[in-house]
């Protein structure tokens, strides 16, 4: 007490700045990878990035991703490989953080990896980009669906491909089948003012809802630290909307059904391939979660042959049905393996070269050819939620976008 | 209008949380002058505790909850034992930073030991909403639970901090140390007592938060803390009800700032609020203004 009081205000002054600080730095957080490191011998293994989400309030898509992509490594090198040569993995953790995605790219780099895959984020992939432009390495982004991940400034990155459609397409189809399918009039949007995927898919679906004629009633963001919904949900209940669109991944998607429903919120509600998680059942419940529908890469109910074969094996392996993340991750492998042998080199700019110029490539997410931006143009799956799980509603395939 | 009305009841809940974490800020800080900032990360512990009691060992909510306590408790006293007690004559510089250093051990520790993914917390109770004013203001049964176990807490921190023996030596050694232990009083005892009690409180508030958001996380402590913090400065640190008020009041602003089209600006109101706060009240709302002597 003694000579303390004396300081009392400068204290609480001092102690003000740094809780403001405390804030603003919260983010950082420390951790370790286990190395993998190789000699790049020729004649050897064809040495292949993965750059992942593996832990993290997204971690789902990431494991899944790389559980896909696993399976399909072992199928290849099982068959001998490509071009006589086994393919290997390198894999580092990004933690969804979109600064660890660019330090990892660049480890992958310098641990001289021929191709990177993955992220699966908008704003991991956007982060790894520059990395892989400057070191001429070819990268497919698995699930990275923002429009700025392939074309920057009206420009093609000449490095960087994905497997996935973009968000205008996704957006689009989800406004269509609001108004179409679900006869929404008045829409609210909800979405992550820090998240480029998530803004990027909300302006997308309100253009095309604004155009077919509905209403955005009311357009209102949230922070990724954001955990309270109530009073934003409170604010879209007064608006009497038909529909609240939220363009979000998992983890806030979670919190904010199961909030709406709490707060007697009964309308549909709806959003992008963010939702596709088993974890989105687990912290929404699935009673919240009846009366839900998403834009998704592909459902594990698709009775397409090849789509069940992938589902089978995958089941027998990891026990669950994979999602959408996992098999983009398959695919990605299957793509970067088709271009490595119509290129007929492991050498990056080749694949490149084949990446650029893929035309009708099979995948279980649908045929994948890349347009002149590294888009590829394929259909888009509308998933409902019935009481927890996912159950195909309809396939649309877009116009050329 | 009953939108507001809504947003109070959301911001009652809310501020229960940051009150319940507020109570231990306030009572450490009372007690030893210390800004415990490992405080937020004990809530933490407290929900973690009592989500493994729920899913591994499948206890029922009331027995993890007190064995979430328990841990809490224990973590606290050990905390204060190991990181504070040496400091206590040192500058409160280093105690102040050896506090943020605890915090950042029970965080990273949190990330390596439990996962960084966000887990799903068990809900066995199945609330009820309870329906008002024809459908626009919605209660649930969740909301009252949450409010009325954080007042019964406070009511009993009051009874225990003003009628017990050990509550009489709390006061006295905040009231003045070196006298208190010249009167016979355990100090070193009764500031593990202050930490074990402030801890307990902060794990009721992560099983509170679980339950609420059904969502936790190793960081889940480091902006509800910040926040509690602010809460129990804006009460007047060191006072138990301004705690409380803190809590509250915050809850209810961030409540009603959220609902309006400044939402992404929630917590930066929050930390104006606090500057604010302090430069008009210095002491907070319910602080006692002490001129002390040198």
């Amino acid at each position: 007490m003694l000579r303390i009081g004396r300081h009392r205000r400068f204290w609480q002054r001092a102690l003000t700045g740094l809780a403001v600080l405390g804030i603003v730095a919260s983010a950082g957080c420390g951790g370790g990878n286990a190395a993998q490191t190789g000699t790049g011998q020729a004649n050897n293994p064809i040495k292949v990035g993965f750059n992942f989400e593996l832990t993290g309030s997204i971690a789902t898509f990431g494991q899944h991703t790389w559980q896909g992509a696993q399976m399909a490594l072992d199928e290849i090198n099982s068959k001998g490989g490509v071009l006589g040569r086994k393919l290997e993995a390198d894999k580092l953790d990004n933690k969804g953080d979109n600064s660890e995605s660019t330090n990892v790219t660049t480890r992958l780099v310098s641990d001289g990896v021929v191709a990177i895959i993955g992220p699966a984020t908008t704003g991991d992939s956007l982060a790894a980009a520059p990395v892989v432009t400057d070191a001429k390495i070819p990268l497919i982004a698995t699930s990275a669906t923002a429009v700025p991940v392939t074309v920057e400034n009206g420009k093609v990155r000449d490095w960087v491909f994905r497997v996935c459609f973009i968000d205008p397409v996704q957006g689009v189809v989800g406004a269509d089948f609001a108004y179409k399918q679900l006869n929404a009039r008045k829409a609210v949007i909800l979405e992550d003012s820090t998240n480029d995927y998530s803004k990027g898919l909300a302006a997308a679906f309100k253009q095309q809802f604004e155009k077919l004629g509905g209403k955005v009633v009311l357009e209102q963001g949230f922070t990724q630290a954001d955990q309270d919904f109530r009073s934003i949900l409170t604010t879209a209940r007064t608006k009497n909307p038909d529909l609240i669109y939220v363009p979000a991944y998992y983890d806030k998607v979670g919190l904010i059904v199961r909030q709406a429903r709490d707060l007697g919120i009964t309308v549909p509600m709806m959003g992008g391939d963010g939702w596709d998680s088993p974890d989105l059942v687990k912290l929404a419940g699935a009673q919240a979660l009846n009366n839900t529908y998403f834009t998704n890469h592909y459902s594990s109910q698709d009775p397409d042959p090849k789509v069940q074969a992938f589902v089978q094996a995958y089941k027998a392996r990891y026990g669950d049905a994979p999602d959408g993340f996992a098999a983009l991750g398959y695919d990605a492998v299957y793509l970067l393996a088709d271009a490595i042998k119509r290129a007929g080199s492991a050498e990056p700019d080749k694949i490149r070269q084949a990446l650029a110029e893929t035309q009708g490539f099979q995948g279980v997410t649908g045929t994948i050819s890349m347009d002149r931006n590294h888009n590829p143009v394929k259909p888009v799956i509308i998933l409902e939620m019935k009481d927890g799980q996912q159950t195909f509603k309809a396939r649309v395939t877009p116009q050329q976008g | 209008m009953t939108a507001i009305l809504q947003q109070i009841v959301n911001g009652l809940s809310l501020g229960s949380i940051y009150a319940l974490i507020a109570l231990g800020y306030t009572m450490v800080y009372g007690i030893i002058k210390l800004i415990n900032f490992a405080h937020g990360d004990i809530y933490m512990v407290g929900a973690y505790v009592a989500f493994f009691a729920v899913t591994l060992l499948s206890m029922n909510l009331g027995v993890a909850l007190l064995l979430a306590m328990l841990a809490a408790a224990l973590t606290g006293v050990l905390i204060e034992r190991i990181a504070y007690r040496p400091l206590r004559n040192a500058p409160r510089i280093a105690a102040l930073i050896t506090a943020i250093g605890v915090s950042f051990i029970l965080e990273n520790g949190g990330i390596l030991v439990l996962k960084p993914d966000p887990r799903a917390f068990p809900d066995p109770i199945r609330w009820r909403q309870i329906r008002l004013m024809g459908g626009s203001l919605v209660l649930s049964t969740q909301d009252l639970f949450i409010v009325g176990v954080t007042v019964a807490m406070m009511l009993l921190l009051v009874y225990f901090v003003q009628r017990t023996r050990t509550g009489r030596a709390m006061r006295a050694v905040a009231y003045d140390m070196q006298a208190a232990a010249l009167m016979g009083v355990d100090v070193n005892r009764t500031i593990a007592v202050t930490f074990a009690v402030g801890s307990a409180l902060a794990a009721v508030a992560g099983v509170l938060v679980g339950l609420y958001y059904n969502r936790i996380d190793p960081l889940m402590g480091l902006v509800p803390g910040l926040k509690a913090f602010i809460a129990a400065v804006l009460g007047g640190i060191g006072s138990i009800p301004g705690a409380m008020l803190g809590g509250y009041l915050l809850g209810v602003i961030e409540a009603l700032v959220g609902g309006t089209q400044f939402s992404l600006f929630r917590d930066a109101v929050s930390f104006a609020l606090l500057i604010l706060i302090l430069l008009v009240r210095p002491a907070g709302l319910l602080g006692r203004n002490v001129r002390e002597k040198v």
